[in-house]
């Protein structure tokens, strides 16, 4: 209530100072070109991340050499290798799986109109995981290994992200199906997520029963999700669909922003709201496949980042998609980086800092707080 | 004439809902649809700009059948208002600016935000042009979905209960808001109507639904107490105070 009666006085101030035509579209461009700021800040904050991660880890690279080695001059051999084969690919990996999350989050939660949304929360990411342990231990696309750097070697990625991807459709399919019922609360919708991934975490262990014990112990891959496994080639796998995916969800933001209006109002606008929501989810449920495939299940990042990105840039989703996927990466960066350095020289899966920091967020946003 | 229905039909699974729906709408009119609950008054409303497709019939705006036209194309020469517009972390502004959308097609131009501009002055919605409509209250909600609409540059304004849940000054404003804008825009609007005063005070024309059909229609003199008696099932008197017509029952 507070905001209102501020953004009213800074209104009617504005009038005052001026008086002439157009001062309404000039106060809008102002409040606007604070959004484009904002987005901005968050991309030089995400850069800076880039390098503080980089350079810290067991061997300590300081910052400028970083720069150094990142603008192709070498410094040292080691920190080279350091820096090109372990590091860069790791901290990519954590800037594109996290915005692929939260823009994968984001996307649900309009279409469904459901602030609880996130391929998580709604059992999408656990029925991902199952298809590609199903893939890879039944379907033959990869080995597995008893070293825990490389438990699993996916060497037929195309057929495990297809076989991921088909038993999240499913999934999301069942989801659509339940938001057609009349009455059915964002908190029901979420029951039927639970649901649907005890279903395939139930389905992972019943794989688990059967594996021997070098298949059981990497069965955990998918279990923790961690961005360090992802190689420079499965990296440009995911980023090629996020990228995509994404230009896809940008195209659609008018129509994302007519739903959040209401279905009728965005049907009155011209918006096939079926037609958006089904693409809209099968886009978003690619994206949850192909990182869940290669990373395992990174919970929260897809619900918690969205809403944090409303709480500083608003429902707007010309401004939302954006700034919810530089919230992502920013949010799985720190994760990561902080998974990194907590019990060095162990390195925790990234998934167990994200849950830590998601399960008391979303108790929250279940309790009501929506807008966290 | 600005619109020309002519036997419009809408069945829901096997039940008919609407039959042989007919009508005509002059331009700069108010058309109030009127009948008990559950009559077909909001299915006929959605029949109009197809968010429910009709089985048979037309639906002619400017002589052109808005139910062969694509969604976007009818978004473009008619404007829906729901009974209820959803809040948001959108401000007044970028709410209002989604009415531009049929008209958008990569970005917004100078033009849609002074289109934008021009609808908040024209509905006097200044103070609250840059507030967040999730702090808004149900009245002033109301009026941005009717800016909304406004901004879309309709030939037609379809109003589904404008004025359900408001108060009486509410009421009165959201109504005034859309008598103002039908004579000063040049266009034409239609709405279902509980309140039968309220539907007589600012409406040019009546259409009475019974059974999924007409029962009667026309212009305030053609309205008789039997009429509302035969719709409703409940015995009227029609009075006159003030050159306003009010409906007492008795």
């Amino acid at each position: 209530m507070k905001k209102a009666v501020k953004g009213e006085k800074m209104v009617k101030m504005l009038n005052k100072s001026t008086g002439n035509e157009g001062d309404i579209s000039r106060q809008y461009k102002e409040h606007t070109s604070r959004k484009y700021t904002y987005i901005l800040s968050g991309l030089v904050l995400l850069f800076v991340m880039l390098i503080f991660s980089i350079s810290i880890g067991s061997v300590d690279i300081p910052p400028m050499e970083v720069v150094q080695t990142l603008t192709g001059h070498t410094v040292s051999v080691r920190w080279d290798s350091i820096i090109w084969n372990i590091r860069l690919p790791q901290v990519l990996t954590a800037i594109v799986a996290g915005a692929g999350l939260a823009v994968s989050g984001v996307v649900m939660q309009s279409i469904l109109r459901n602030p609880l949304g996130s391929p998580f929360t709604l059992g999408i990411s656990n029925a991902a995981a199952f298809g590609a342990a199903f893939a890879v231990m039944v379907l033959g696309t990869g080995s597995t290994h008893s070293t825990v750097g490389d438990a699993v070697v996916i060497s037929n990625p195309y057929t495990t992200t297809v076989v991921a991807f088909a038993f999240a459709l499913a999934v999301t399919a069942i989801i659509l199906a339940f938001s057609r019922f009349r009455g059915v609360t964002p908190e029901v919708m979420i029951l039927v997520g639970v649901a649907m991934g005890s279903l395939f975490s139930a389905g992972t262990m019943f794989l688990q029963y059967f594996a021997d014990d070098v298949q059981l112990a990497s069965m955990v891959f998918w279990t923790f999700g961690d961005v360090s496994r992802a190689s420079w080639s499965e990296l440009a796998l995911i980023t090629g669909i996020t990228l995509c995916t994404v230009i896809y969800f940008l195209l659609e933001r008018w129509k994302y922003n007519a739903i959040d209006a209401g279905d009728e109002t965005a049907k009155g606008l011209g918006v096939n709201v079926e037609k958006v929501r089904l693409r809209g989810m099968m886009c978003a449920s690619l994206v949850t496949a192909i990182i869940v495939a290669f990373l395992g299940v990174i919970g929260f990042v897809g619900l918690i980042c969205p809403h944090m990105a409303r709480r500083i840039i608003g429902d707007d989703h010309r401004f939302l998609i954006i700034g919810s996927m530089i919230m992502g990466s920013l949010l799985l960066l720190c994760a990561d980086t902080a998974a990194r350095v907590l019990i060095d020289p162990y390195q925790l899966p990234v998934a167990v800092l994200t849950s830590f920091l998601g399960a008391p967020t979303f108790i929250y946003l279940i309790l009501g707080g929506r807008r966290i | 004439m600005i619109l020309e229905v002519d036997g419009v039909e809408f069945q829901y699974k096997s039940k008919e809902v609407l039959k042989n729906i007919k009508f005509e709408l002059k331009r700069n009119e108010i058309l109030s649809i009127l009948g008990p609950n559950g009559v077909g008054k909001t299915t006929l409303l959605k029949c109009m700009n197809a968010i429910l497709k009709p089985k048979r019939g037309t639906v002619l705006i400017e002589d052109e059948d808005v139910l062969k036209l694509e969604q976007i194309e009818i978004a473009r020469r008619l404007g829906y208002v729901p009974q209820r517009c959803e809040p948001a972390r959108l401000t007044a502004f970028d709410a209002i600016l989604l009415g531009r959308m049929p008209h958008i097609k990569w970005n917004i131009t100078t033009e849609d935000v002074m289109i934008v501009e021009d609808t908040i002055k024209k509905l006097s919605l200044e103070d609250m042009a840059l507030r967040y409509i999730d702090e808004m209250s149900g009245g002033e909600l109301q009026k941005i979905g009717i800016a909304r609409a406004i901004a879309q540059n309709p030939k037609l304004l379809l109003l589904d209960e404008p004025t359900s849940s408001l108060d009486l000054k509410n009421q009165l404003e959201i109504l005034d808001t859309v008598r103002e804008v039908v004579r000063k825009e040049n266009v034409s609007a239609i709405m279902t109507m509980h309140d039968l005063n309220l539907a007589f005070r600012y409406s040019d024309k009546f259409l009475f639904l019974k059974n999924g059909t007409i029962f009667a229609a026309g212009s305030m003199e053609d309205i008789t107490p039997d009429i509302i008696r035969e719709v409703y099932g409940v015995p009227v008197t029609i009075e006159n105070y003030q050159d306003i017509s009010v409906v007492i029952p008795v």
